[in-house]
């Protein structure tokens, strides 16, 4: 019994540490190769360079990724109601499906980063609408598809049960429809984060007010920052993590019952 | 003899089927599930539907719960049509998957009718611990469904189909899933919750020990047309004051030969499409 349970926290170690191990390792020999003067640094900048660019430019790397996380999160919201609305309709009526269908499966291969340059003109320089639309756009098709297929899920013998109490379709809806294509929405959801955060960022890239991560990469870069472009990314993708786990946290919150 | 209990006369079948023809479309053309089913159960009687596959025994439970409607001929459930009887709940259901909702509790999957039809919360925990000691599910009230065996499960699933005491209950091979073991006791357990509420059964299954432990008449069918070829009442005294020995009664015996003949129309050896365990 005890060397099961040493065997099971050599597992969490393992698990835990071995990641961190490699991180190490990798940082180590990067930070040796960019020292060594065998890569130029506007290749690839040191990890040290980067981290004291971090540090230095810490407070406007937070308001930054503060500026880009509110589109996308503004993105985030408005697509994932878009989502579920246009699902709910789409299964609600053959109509709509037919509708709708040929619209998400357009707007799921359009590559929507491409409508930024558009969309900044349309809703103006100084305005953050256009990327919050763009990631809006991101964000529902996976939303839209996933809801979709948790509203087909419902099990005919949950159905036959429902008729059976006579239940009105709205009891039906609530007891039944939306808790089985609830954990398919948040996987959706899931999906739709780092998209939104993805989709934000590189609109930044095509215009618009400056101040977000995106439009902070590109103007290092363009003025041979390297290391501090670097530190952008970094943040970026710090950012985009937090995103994507916050959202990994509800939908394993929601699927646990299942 | 009674095959059908006393009260008949004074009060209405809790079944009554007349000529229901059940004719599905399909793509290959129509298909006659059922044709000219006549059945009456009495109140407190305990029926079972017995075929081979495909002889739409499971289509007649379905036209009684009203999940299905006949293509002619009429259903009625305690003197109104079978569709009204639904609307006013008169009748309990477990089907051959329990069905309960995995994100809910046993004591909460037990509670949905109550709450869906609007019964206040005290007088649902209270209907509800009724109902789980009934079911011997005591010490699994607040467990999820899917931590519960198969046999738990089914419990789970006939509780709930009593919870609104109704005088009929309806039952679609609710143990044809489970282990020789736990259907035995289950068979016994719901002979002894028949027996408390008093509600007609109406049990369809493809075990003639089963039919014919639980019944007091079993309705033989047969396919391509489904329809009745025979009705066999069972001479083993009522059906609710069987006990668990009756099993390995010389009678019991007899009564299995009599229902696999009706199936077969003619003495046999051994049953085909029917289960003999």
């Amino acid at each position: 019994m005890s060397s099961a349970a040493i065997g099971r926290e050599a597992s969490t170690a393992e698990r835990v540490g071995a990641p961190i191990v490699l991180g190490v390792v990798v940082v180590a020999l990067w930070q040796l190769l960019a020292g060594s003067g065998l890569i130029e640094a506007y290749l690839l900048p040191s990890p040290l360079a980067i981290g004291q660019e971090i540090a230095e430019f810490l407070p406007s790397m937070l308001s930054a990724a503060g500026l880009t996380g509110l589109n996308a999160l503004v993105g985030l919201l408005v697509g994932t109601l878009l989502g579920i609305v246009g699902a709910l309709l789409a299964s609600a009526t053959r109509l709509v499906d037919g509708m709708l269908a040929p619209v998400v499966a357009a707007l799921s291969v359009v590559p929507i980063v491409a409508l930024a340059p558009v969309l900044n003109s349309a809703f103006g320089a100084d305005a953050q609408t256009g990327r919050q639309l763009i990631a809006a756009l991101a964000a529902f098709v996976p939303v839209f598809i996933n809801t979709a297929r948790g509203l087909r899920q419902t099990r005919p013998v949950h159905r036959d049960l429902m008729r059976v109490y006579a239940a009105s379709p709205w009891q039906t809806m609530r007891t039944i429809t939306l808790r089985t294509a609830a954990p398919f929405t948040f996987t959706g959801i899931r999906l739709a984060s780092s998209l939104a955060v993805i989709s934000a960022l590189v609109a930044e890239y095509f215009g618009g007010p400056r101040g977000g991560l995106g439009g902070l990469i590109s103007t290092s870069a363009a003025s041979s920052a390297y290391a501090r472009a670097w530190a952008y990314v970094v943040a970026a993708i710090v950012l985009g993590l937090v995103f994507y786990l916050v959202a990994l946290a509800i939908e394993r919150l929601v699927s646990r019952r299942r | 003899m009674t095959t059908t209990p006393a009260g008949t006369a004074a009060t209405a079948s809790a079944v009554s089927v007349r000529g229901a023809d059940k004719v599905f479309a399909t793509k290959r053309g129509e298909v006659v599930a059922l044709t000219g089913i006549d059945l009456d159960v009495a109140p407190g009687e305990f029926v079972s539907l017995i075929g081979p596959s495909g002889c739409g025994k499971s289509t007649l439970l379905r036209l009684i719960a009203d999940l299905d409607s006949p293509t002619s001929g009429t259903v009625e459930v305690f003197g109104t049509s079978a569709h009204q009887a639904r609307l006013d709940q008169r009748y309990g259901i477990a089907f051959q998957q329990a069905g309960l909702l995995p994100w809910r509790t046993v004591a909460a999957n037990i509670a949905l009718p109550l709450e869906l039809h609007g019964v206040g919360a005290a007088e649902r925990a209270a209907r509800v611990d009724e109902l789980i000691e009934l079911v011997g599910l005591g010490d699994f009230a607040q467990q999820y469904p899917d931590h519960l065996s198969g046999g738990m499960q089914q419990r789970v699933a006939i509780a709930r189909a009593l919870a609104e005491k109704p005088a009929l209950l309806l039952m679609d091979e609710p143990f044809g899933a489970l282990d020789e073991m736990t259907r035995e006791y289950l068979q016994a357990e719901l002979l002894r919750i028949a027996a408390e509420t008093r509600a007609a059964v109406v049990f369809v299954t493809h075990s003639i020990p089963e039919a014919v432990y639980l019944s007091d008449r079993v309705v033989v069918m047969s396919p391509r047309p489904g329809r009745i070829s025979a009705i066999v009442p069972m001479n083993l005294g009522r059906s609710a004051d069987r006990a668990e020995d009756i099993r390995e009664d010389a009678a019991f015996f007899e009564m299995i030969t009599a229902v696999r003949e009706a199936l077969h129309g003619a003495p046999v050896t051994g049953a085909r499409g029917v289960e003999t365990r």
